[in-house]
């Protein structure tokens, strides 16, 4: 039978083991190929003051993002090819709180002009990701005719 | 209890206790808010009440579990802790940092990063406090005449929860890579060091309850955290299926991932065949019904319900859906929430002298938070499939989708108050208990857990 030594020895080597792999794997991932996949010669500063915003105003408790965030409120990966960049801007530089079909309310940001672009700035990049197929395509044999 | 100092504990679970009363409170909000009632949304937006549902949910289990090591170290290493005075300050330092940080999400002052919404400023005096802390569980372990296994896994648990804490702190220009690390703290914390925090509190709790001998059960803790470590670390890769990084994860976290309900199943049969071995009565029923029922639903909701959308393929059209929050609650309730009322329901006769375990509330409690939180993971799996067939599968717009399933809120509310009246009769017998006393004090052989 398994003694504790064997059991500790199991603990504390596999432990290192996986630990050591995944540390490389995510250097491999974050040097090599995330720039890559994300094309991150685009970030420019509009880009990144665009992120900033979408952070400091917790946009992620309620939409998604790259499938990240709360359910409550439409998945942004895509929203720049699906909306465009005019109906961006309404939405965050709207006084009033914007209402969705479901009657859900957004907060009314009343963002200014500049701060409405660097979130479409922000939008866009994020739309050109690589993100290995998701968000999936609608199956072509359920579609209406 | 055997030793004074271990009083302290008491005070960490009542603040959980007051913790989880707020999270259900906002988790109603959001309920409603879903079902189309969305009243509040002038005072508390959807977003406010969500940051403060999860927030809460970790502060009261970190409390918890806070709680447990200044419980449980003390006996286990035989020696008082070594400063009350320090770990009441690091207990009020604590609700005033959760407090502050609930405060501000609803001033807009946050980060918008699922979990990690407390700011960076604030998250520098978690990090004070979570070392104060450590410095009082280790150097009491360090000062004490004994170091167990079970007191060791559960201290290594805690300190690693601490530094993984940090990479959640850096600042990234890229929404992958800010994703890409607050994995390393959210996922490396709930499927991997936690069950460390978990498994060293089922240790002793199944030593304590059931008398089977320590060397065997910390035996088997060695190997489920093991189990744990192997399978959990590089199953991270389940969240980098679909957020910008390389395509290999598809493959190393979809095995690994996949191999991760074997540490939850290990940890159910074994806490169930050391009850079955066990051939002793501990008069504490509520105690061991906590822990044996932590260990079974932690295998459902973790394990099966994480596995049943882990595989890329799968979690291909479930990522972002109402499918992660079915898996999310009955993970959190099984492995954590529910060891926390274990050690809360285990300790608070002896801390306090009364013995309150066997009347009719407290077997009310277990039951009925028990299967209203099952029939809440219910509500959210029929609102998640019927999402992700309608929006993913047949590519109907978000919002007409959302209308849809309105319905299925109704009935999450429904399963959500009778899960609230479990836990309203967890608390009032928590209230009734009083407060902790010197009276309780008590030697090896009187305090029961080794009845015949
Ligand atoms: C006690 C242990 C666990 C807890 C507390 C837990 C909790 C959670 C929570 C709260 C989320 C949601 C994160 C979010 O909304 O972004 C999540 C996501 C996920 N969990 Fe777990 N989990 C546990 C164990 C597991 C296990 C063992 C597996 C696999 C077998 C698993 C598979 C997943 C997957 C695949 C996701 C990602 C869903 C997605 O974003 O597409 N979980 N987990
Ligand atoms: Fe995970």
């Amino acid at each position: 039978m398994l003694s504790k030594e064997q059991a500790r020895f199991f603990f504390l080597g596999g432990t290192f083991v996986v630990s050591v792999v995944f540390l490389a794997m995510t250097w491999h991932s974050i040097v090599k190929e995330i720039p890559k996949q994300t094309h991150e010669e685009n970030i420019t500063p509009e880009v990144i003051a665009g992120k900033r915003l979408f952070d400091e105003n917790n946009c992620m408790g309620c939409h998604t993002i790259l499938g990240e965030g709360a359910y409550y409120a439409p998945e942004l990966t895509k929203v720049y090819e699906r909306k465009g960049e005019g109906y961006i801007k309404a939405v965050l530089m709207s006084p009033v709180a914007w209402r969705g079909a479901a009657q859900r309310k957004m907060v009314a940001y009343e963002m200014t002009e500049e701060e409405a672009n660097n979130m479409v700035a922000f939008f866009k990049w994020v739309n050109e990701m690589d993100l290995n197929g998701f968000p999936p395509e609608p199956d072509e044999s359920l579609q209406p005719d | 209890m055997r030793y004074k100092s271990q009083k302290v504990a008491y005070w960490f679970f009542a603040l959980s206790m007051l913790l989880l009363t707020l999270q259900i409170t906002y988790g109603f909000i959001m309920g409603f808010a879903h079902m189309g009632f969305d009243g509040l949304h002038d005072f508390i937006p959807f977003n406010a009440a969500r940051a403060t549902h999860n927030n809460l949910l970790v502060v009261w289990l970190l409390s918890g579990f806070m709680g447990a090591a200044y419980y449980i170290i003390p006996e286990e290493s035989k020696h008082e802790l070594i400063s009350v005075k320090l770990a009441y300050v690091q207990l009020i330092s604590l609700a005033v940092v959760g407090v502050t940080a609930i405060i501000g999400f609803h001033l807009n002052w946050w980060e918008g990063r699922k979990f990690l919404e407390i700011p960076r400023e604030l998250d520098f005096l978690v990090v004070i406090n979570v070392l104060l802390f450590l410095g009082l569980i280790i150097g009491t372990l360090y000062k004490g005449s004994q170091k167990t296994t079970t007191s060791l896994v559960l201290t290594m648990g805690l300190f690693f929860a601490a530094i993984l804490y940090l990479p959640g702190m850096i600042w990234f220009d890229s929404q992958t890579l800010d994703s890409f690390f607050r994995w390393y703290v959210v996922h490396l914390w709930v499927e991997g060091v936690w069950e460390l925090i978990m498994g060293g509190i089922l240790a002793y709790l199944l030593i304590k309850l059931t008398g089977v001998d320590r060397e065997v059960i910390e035996k088997w803790l060695y190997v489920i955290v093991g189990l744990t470590f192997l399978s959990g670390v590089l199953g991270t890769g389940h969240h980098y299926y679909y957020i910008g990084a390389p395509k290999y994860w598809l493959i190393v976290g979809g095995i690994f991932s996949a191999l991760e309900p074997l540490a939850f199943l290990a940890m159910a049969l074994f806490a169930i065949n050391m009850y079955r071995k066990s051939g002793r009565s501990h008069p504490n029923k509520s105690a061991l019904y906590w822990t044996i029922g932590s260990a079974v639903m932690s295998f459902v909701g973790a394990g099966l319900l994480g596995a049943a959308h882990t595989l890329p393929q799968v979690n291909l059209y479930t990522h972002g859906t109402l499918v992660t929050a079915m898996h999310g609650h009955l993970a959190f309730w099984g492995a954590y929430a529910m060891m926390v009322l274990a050690i809360i329901s285990y300790a608070l006769p002896n801390l306090t002298g009364r013995k309150l375990y066997d009347n009719a509330a407290s077997m009310y409690a277990f039951w009925l938070s028990n299967i209203g939180m099952v029939c809440m993971t219910c509500a959210f799996a029929v609102a998640g499939i019927a999402q992700v067939y309608m929006e993913r599968k047949i590519g109907l717009d978000f919002m007409q989708v959302q209308q849809e399933i309105e319905v299925h809120f109704f009935g999450l509310v429904l399963a959500a108050t009778l899960f609230t009246i479990g836990i309203c009769l967890f608390i009032y017998n928590f209230v009734k208990y009083g407060q902790p006393t010197d009276e309780a004090l008590i030697t090896d052989t009187e305090q029961g857990e080794v009845m015949a």
